[in-house]
């Protein structure tokens, strides 16, 4: 090309107008993870006392400028609409902060006591959540993707943190190896989105999508490599959120990373990646419900189905809770295979953001727990359970409340968090709605089968070589705890007062 | 009236759960203070409750809802928290609140193996706050929420304090009632999306009042088939109807005395609460296509559950099916559709709430005593406790139907009720079903008769003959089951006292095309599947 032949403003870089409030959430991150490097740095091992306390400021921090945009309200639009910031992207940042948060308080005795890195341990876990804070107000292609491997990257290396386990060797690079390939996948298939519409802002994908871009006549010439490209881009995020088939690294992964970082990837990666599967569906594919819809019905009574069938069988809790994450992604999934244009007063968004909320606070709860319990028993078994209503009466109630909020009964948080799934799916109306309806309906008989079964250990079964001696929880972990268990009871209580917060619209941008 | 009464339901529904967040705050140490609190609270609910709703509740105006109250709840659902009774829900209530004192009292000073009373008593307050709240509640999601929190207390009743095989029974139960009230709530959101308006407008409410006053207008016949079909799972899997009740006999087998007798007082009349509160008013088109396969079940359930009971080897069990057939007169009446039928069926609600909990008052005693409820290991009561084994031939007596108690008024008039049924529903069919059900009474009386010759007559068998353990009713027991046996006695003489509060209420609740005199209705006020203008013809 001639470079000379272009004109001069091409050329020259104009940087575009930052509305630096709106970004000052991931700036204090940033701020915030680079001094624990520097204190690192300067003070070596003096510092290193103070390196999961300054975590926990650091997310805690970040909420001023996200409360403050929140009571500004205004919604927010930077680089072109590359970048949004409206009430759905606040109300993610703050559950990535707080579980972000939660994560710390759980690790910081695990890793102090386990001699782990630890300085390095709290900067990749904030960078991690740094990428989940872009992913929520990402609204390009090029930024999704970008904040995607922002996040995912510390988590490959956070999951091989236990260095001499094997176990946790083999989480890693189980977890490395099946996320690479995800993502060049969903690259892929972002590459014919481009190509195919010319644009890499969802909308305007939207609307490219909606009319052949070359002919401008009718789409259906181009549905079929419309439909491979949103396929390609959609297994990406299937693989983040350990849905079928595509959730194979998560029981592994889960059972050799550390407990907290299982905790993590558990919930805020799994969020993110919801995040941005609901900003591709609702913002660039919107149009194209005819593709999207039959892919994620397969998806959700797959997921669920098979999750669930599979976690009847575990002997191990935490891989137990990686089928169960699989099952439950499929709940998640089940609104977007009613969501489209053709809906009318749509609640299917408002219903997965409730339903990450409330998910966010009863899984961190039971990695809690069984953080907690492990500490007695060295075991993630689940005869590890037994009993623990005799040593430790206020541990076994907060893993009851846990894991029935999980199974969806009520009074407890849960309940809301699939009603509203149910609110959404059976409001499209519609044989294959309804069908749905009644698999979610199902799956929660069997899902109930194996959460019982645990909290029937915990409860009616003796302790294991009857060692009643009770569990010295840490401070930061009874936090942990107590945050989580008020988080779920509430949820279920005044559910009202909760759904004020996630019924939220996704602003179009661009 | 002159002052504001709005809260008491309120109180009633949450003050056990506040005794038991008490309870959970002090320590487990004393045992004296946790069964204190537990008691002041369940007794001081009933007779607060009792004098209050008693004296206050407007009698000439049963068929209206009292002590209405109704604020926002979850908005975005437009859920709300509206709560409400009338002359079906109120002896319901008042059973509810006088079993929970009586449970607490008989388990006084044994509580079942593993003992621990603070958590036993604390999971008693939260049963107690569930139950009241169902019979309260006037929104289908309120009423949801209230249904599913007895889930879980009975769940870890049985499955800490249950028998041999308490951890298969309990999951039994859980899961059992889950696929019920899953099914449910999908039908519950149907209505809300389906309900339309006269002027075509979508009404959006889950108020059970709103919704009865709908009644079903405008839905397509399908989609209310359905519905209904996902509610009768819900609340014919609660009641236990047949083919769904066989998690009823492992539960109650398992299940602690108290625990039996909670599940057989009140929570089998959720069930059967939710068909006359919410399925049939709201959508009698559908209960009318409904009522025959309902009926079929009903009577199905009560020969089935005589026939079960003959077989029977263990006296709790044996109990628990004769909760099966007991309950299919229950619906048979309510199956019939007509006000007599429901009315009989309410009765029949309250007198086997009593009547079955003496008996398995009684069951739990003699397992207390002899260490088994084996049949024939099992002979002799009289001899040995004789006043228990009195009380013992009182309540099987009450139970197979005896004229002049209660159990008599709430199987006879559901018999009878089937003889007529309301329009629409074929009149040959429940004349069949009558017959059938009349045999049933013969069969009861058999099962019992012939328990109470193997229990309390005879004389003991040689292992318990000396057995020192073996004594006669305590002051505890005298003091939990004597409400319950003047209770028998009172409504078997003076049955109008309950008839009276429930019937206008019932008739409120009815479809005016259900129950009115053919005669008086044209075709053109029903629609056809009330099939008025072929009878009228």
């Amino acid at each position: 090309m001639d470079f000379a032949a272009l004109p001069l403003d091409v050329l020259a870089f104009n940087r575009p107008a930052i509305d630096w409030h709106a970004v000052a959430p991931e700036l204090v991150l940033l701020t915030f993870g680079a001094l624990l490097t520097l204190l690192d740095v300067i003070y070596l091992e003096r510092g290193r006392k103070l390196t999961s306390a300054l975590a926990g400021i650091a997310l805690l921090a970040t909420m001023v400028p996200i409360l403050t945009l929140a009571w500004d309200g205004a919604d927010r639009t930077l680089f072109n609409g590359a970048y949004v910031v409206d009430d759905f992207a606040l109300v993610m940042k703050a559950v990535f902060l707080l579980s972000g948060y939660v994560v710390v308080l759980l690790s910081t005795n695990y890793i102090a006591e386990g001699d782990y890195w630890e300085n390095e341990y709290y900067s990749l876990l904030i960078t991690s959540i740094l990428g989940m804070v872009v992913m929520a107000s990402a609204r390009d292609l090029i930024t999704i993707f970008v904040a995607f491997e922002l996040l995912s990257i510390p988590s490959y290396m956070l999951a091989t943190w236990k260095k001499r386990d094997l176990r946790s060797n083999e989480a890693g690079l189980k977890y490395y190896l099946m996320g690479v390939f995800a993502s060049a996948i969903m690259l892929y298939g972002m590459s014919v989105l481009f190509g195919l519409s010319g644009e890499t802002i969802l909308t305007r994908v939207n609307s490219a999508l909606s009319s052949d871009p070359l002919s401008g006549n009718a789409l259906s010439s181009s549905t079929p490599i419309i439909t491979m490209a949103i396929i390609f881009t959609i297994v990406g995020f299937a693989f983040k959120v350990s849905a079928f088939p595509f959730h194979n690294w998560a029981p592994d992964t889960y059972t050799g990373a550390p407990i907290p970082v299982t905790a993590f990837l558990a919930v805020a990666s799994k969020i993110a990646g919801f995040v941005a599967l609901v900003q591709l569906v609702y913002l660039g594919f919107y149009a194209r419900a005819d593709v999207f819809q039959p892919l994620m019905w397969i998806l959700a009574v797959s997921s669920m189905t098979i999750g669930n069938l599979i976690a009847l069988r575990q002997t191990d809790v935490v891989r137990l809770m990686a089928y169960s994450g699989v099952a439950q992604a499929g709940y998640i999934l089940a609104p977007l295979a009613v969501a489209g244009p053709e809906l009318e007063g749509d609640n299917t968004l408002s219903s997965i953001v409730a339903y990450l909320a409330i998910y966010a606070a009863m899984n961190l709860g039971v990695f809690a727990v069984i953080l907690a319990a492990a500490r007695k028993t060295r075991s993630t078994s689940v005869e590890s359970m037994n009993g623990m209503f005799h040593y430790a009466p206020g541990l076994a109630v907060a893993m009851t409340v846990f894991l029935f909020a999980l199974a969806g009964i009520p009074p407890l948080g849960g309940w809301f968090a699939k009603f509203e799934i149910f609110f959404a799916v059976i409001g499209a109306g519609g044989t294959w709605a309804v069908l749905l309806g009644v698999a979610i309906a199902l799956n929660s008989v069997i899902a109930l089968y194996y959460y019982a079964a645990i909290a029937r250990r915990i409860w009616a079964d003796d302790a294991p070589d009857g060692d009643l001696t009770p569990i010295r929880i840490p401070p930061s972990l009874n936090a942990a705890l107590v945050l989580t268990v008020v988080t779920t009871l509430v949820f279920g209580f005044l559910p009202g007062a909760v759904s004020h917060f996630t019924d939220v619209t996704l602003l179009a941008g661009g | 009236m002159d002052y504001d009464n709005n809260w008491v339901l309120s109180v009633l529904t949450f003050a056990p759960l506040v005794g038991a967040l008490v309870m959970m705050a002090i320590p487990r140490g004393d045992d004296a203070i946790h069964k204190a609190i537990a008691l002041a609270v369940s007794g001081g609910l009933f007779l607060f409750g009792t004098f209050y709703l008693l004296t206050e509740f407007d009698f000439d105006n049963s068929g209206e809802m009292q002590f209405n109250y109704s604020t926002d709840w979850i908005n975005v659902i437009n859920s709300r928290y509206i709560v409400g009774i009338d002359g079906m829900a109120l002896p319901l209530i008042l059973l509810t609140l006088l079993v929970v004192p009586l449970c607490i009292i008989y388990s006084w000073d044994h509580f079942p193996e593993p003992h621990n009373p603070k958590a036993f008593l604390i999971l008693i307050l939260i049963l107690e706050t569930g139950m009241i709240g169902t019979f309260v509640a006037e929104d289908l999601i309120l009423f949801f929420v209230f249904f599913e929190v007895v889930l879980l207390p009975m769940f870890f009743m049985i499955a800490v304090w249950g028998g041999p095989d308490r951890r298969y029974a309990s999951l039994k139960f859980f899961l059992y009632t889950l696929f019920g009230s899953a099914l449910m709530i999908l039908a519950f959101l149907s209505l809300f999306f389906l309900a339309e308006g006269a002027d075509g407008t979508a009404l959006r409410t889950f108020d059970i009042q709103a919704l009865t006053d709908w009644g079903g207008a405008n839905l397509s016949r399908n989609a209310g088939l359905l519905i209904f079909g996902g509610m009768f799972m819900g609340f014919g899997i609660k009641v236990p109807m047949f083919p769904f009740h066989t998690w009823l006999p492992d539960a109650h087998t398992q299940a602690p005395t108290v625990g039996s007798v909670i599940l057989a007082a009140v929570l089998l009349k959720l069930g059967t609460y939710g068909f006359i509160r919410i399925a049939i008013p709201i959508l009698p088109e559908a209960a009318v296509e409904w009522a025959p396969w309902i009926g079929l079940l009903a009577v199905i359930g009560i020969i089935y559950g005589a026939l079960g009971c003959l077989a029977q080897t263990d006296m709790k069990r044996l109990i628990a099916f004769s909760s099966v057939a007991h309950m299919g007169f229950v619906m048979l009446g309510i199956s019939t559709l007509t006000t007599f039928g429901i009315n009989a069926a309410v009765f029949g609600m309250v007198a086997h709430g009593l009547i079955t909990g003496i008996l398995f008052f009684v069951a739990g005693s003699i397992k207390d005593r002899y260490h088994t409820l084996e049949i024939k290991r099992l002979g002799g009561l009289l001899l040995q406790a004789p006043r228990m084994g009195w009380i013992l031939g009182f309540a099987t007596m009450a139970s197979l139907g005896l004229p002049g108690l209660a159990g008599f008024w709430g199987e006879f008039p559901a018999i009878l009720s089937a003889y007529q049924p309301a329009n629409g529903v074929s009149t040959t069919l429940f004349r069949v079903y009558m017959v059938i059900a009349a045999v049933g009474t013969v069969l009861a009386a058999g099962y019992l008769l012939w328990l109470l010759q193997r229990t309390a007559f005879g004389t003991p068998s040689d292992e318990f003959v000396d057995d020192p353990h073996i004594h006669d009713a305590t002051k505890f027991e005298y003091v939990a089951w004597a409400p319950m046996l003047i209770l028998i006695v009172v409504l078997g003489v003076y049955p109008n006292f309950l008839f009276k509060t429930s019937d206008p209420a019932v008739e409120k609740s009815l479809h005016p095309c259900l129950i009115e005199d053919k005669a008086d209705l044209t075709a053109a006020d029903c629609p056809a599947v009330f099939d008025i203008e072929v009878a009228g013809g």
